[in-house]
């Protein structure tokens, strides 16, 4: 596995917006012009299919690659809207313990070949499923919201990516690792509801990667099965966008963490 | 004192001390004669102690002296011998060299005499042997996560902080240079000596052999402030630093 970077999107609790995450990081990096396949690896509870609006297009899945019931060929689905991405679902009807680590091994091997980037959308919690979702990892989008429970979660899944994984076995150098701060609601900060940008980052003390902003926008393009990424008129957008130009190593300025001020006409609509 | 021509004094002196594992004399002068002229500055005139402790089979008096000779003769200085308490060799004449304390009575902590000493024209010698002692203090780098636990021997530090829901275990001291957020126990075999260090006071617990206080007591005295934990008269005091 020299070529391809694999990036884990974990974060140990669930309902943070993982699948969100990797759903729209997947699509940016493609964007860019990079090979990128997203492997959902929540066998049990398929859920990017749906969200990247090929559900019905899945014939084949991860773990029947792992059997070799199906060739990778056979299973990859090519996304219809973005160039050079792919997207392997899981398996609906099988658990975790189908996923063995020599089988998740091999089916990385073969896509590295021919991906620039390879992104896990780990399940939630910390057992079996994401501890396979994360073992091969380069890098890690660690996903909280911002809340006392999810950080703590994050902390929990952060040292379980410096002691489980196999940079970390073999002592090679570790993870990197990237918070993605999602569901960001500037006016619940402002009351004290929520936790801060600077809160969540003295915490956990990890390289800022984005913040998204709380939007109706990510709940749409989920039902519509559409990356929220590719929506360039809504704040959660652009703020993805600007993420994975900070995964590319670009500077980007956060944005959309002050309260906006709704004007005069807004509030009479109800906007 | 001034109208007296001595001193007495103790002293702490580094020495070689050759553990002899078969007692064959001439191989021993041999191969020690080989490792001397590899660096013989270092072996000129070097005091050294024979250390029969790891040779099983008895020793005839006659060899043990001709080894002392053969070892002044290559140019060092036999200062001592000494040997495992249990096998003892029972010699009829006297040995020349004085017999050293074995290893394990190796005096660290000195006792407090109960009474004045009596005889203060006592020498004392204590020898302290060059050898590599593993580390004693742990440390680590990297944060420690909600769920890990960390436990050292020796004292422990920490480089970065602790998060909520981890523990740091150790048998000496925690020295914590972030902030100590989840728990940390100092002396858990039992040593109230043992202090706790953090660079900023978030703790759910401290402890320190066995004394715990948790994160309400410690929001009374210190919080979010840099402070060390020790124990006074078995009870905890929490002093900003």
């Amino acid at each position: 596995m020299a070529l391809a970077k694999i990036i884990v999107v974990t974060s140990g609790k669930g309902g943070v917006g993982k699948t969100t995450s990797s759903a729209a990081i997947g699509t940016g990096i493609a964007l860019k012009g990079f090979k990128t396949v997203i492997i959902d690896f929540d066998v049990g509870l398929r859920n990017l299919d749906l969200i990247m609006g090929c559900e019905r297009r899945v014939v084949y899945d991860f773990v029947n690659v792992i059997n070799k019931e199906a060739t990778l060929s056979q299973a990859l689905i090519k996304d219809k809207r973005t160039k050079d991405l792919y997207i392997l679902p899981a398996s609906q009807t099988r658990d975790k313990d189908a996923l063995t680590q020599e089988g998740v091994q091999g089916v990385l091997e073969e896509l590295a070949k021919e991906f620039d980037y390879i992104i896990c959308d780990s399940p939630a919690g910390i057992e079996k499923g994401a501890q396979m979702a994360l073992y091969f990892a380069d890098a890690a989008i660690v996903v909280t919201n911002p809340e006392v429970s999810s950080v703590r979660d994050s902390d929990r899944i952060l040292g379980i990516l410096q002691s489980k994984s196999r940079r970390a076995e073999e002592g090679k150098e570790p993870i990197e690792e990237f918070l993605l701060l999602t569901r960001y609601h500037p006016e619940r900060v402002a009351l004290g509801e929520m936790l801060s940008v600077s809160d969540v980052e003295d915490i956990l003390a990890i390289p800022l990667l984005g913040v998204i902003p709380e939007s109706e926008a990510v709940l749409k393009a989920s039902n519509q099965g559409t990356p929220v990424i590719l929506d360039t008129e809504s704040e959660a957008g652009l703020a993805y966008m600007d993420a994975v130009d900070r995964l590319m190593g670009e500077e980007r300025p956060l944005r959309f963490l002050e309260i906006q001020k709704k004007g005069f006409f807004k509030r009479l609509l109800g906007g | 004192m001034t109208d007296s021509s001595f001193q007495l004094k103790g002293s702490v002196v580094t020495t070689v001390l050759l553990e002899i594992q078969t007692l064959s004399l001439q191989s021993i002068v041999a191969q020690l004669k080989e490792k001397i002229d590899q660096v013989p500055h270092f072996f000129n005139q070097a005091p050294i102690i024979i250390d029969l402790s790891k040779v099983e089979q008895d020793i005839p008096f006659d060899e043990f002296e001709s080894l002392v000779d053969s070892l002044n003769g290559l140019g060092l200085g036999v200062i001592g011998w000494r040997c495992a308490q249990e096998n003892k060799p029972h010699w009829s004449g006297d040995v020349t060299i004085p017999l050293l304390p074995a290893s394990k009575t190796r005096p660290i902590h000195v006792p407090e005499p109960v009474s004045a000493p009596s005889s203060p024209d006592v020498v004392v010698k204590t020898v302290v042997e060059e050898r590599l002692v593993p580390q004693s203090a742990k440390i680590i780098t990297k944060p420690i996560r909600s769920g890990q636990q960390v436990y050292a021997e020796g004292d422990l530090i920490i480089l970065a902080q602790v998060s909520a829901g981890a523990e740091v275990l150790a048998d000496g001291n925690i020295h914590v240079y972030g902030a100590l957020r989840g728990r940390a126990l100092a002396g858990v075999k039992g040593d109230s000596d043992a202090r706790i260090f953090c660079k900023s006071m978030e703790a759910e617990l401290v402890s320190i052999a066995g004394n715990f206080m948790l994160t309400d007591a410690l929001q009374k005295i210190v919080w979010k402030e840099a402070a060390q934990v020790l124990l006074v008269d078995d009870s905890l005091e929490i002093i900003p630093l």
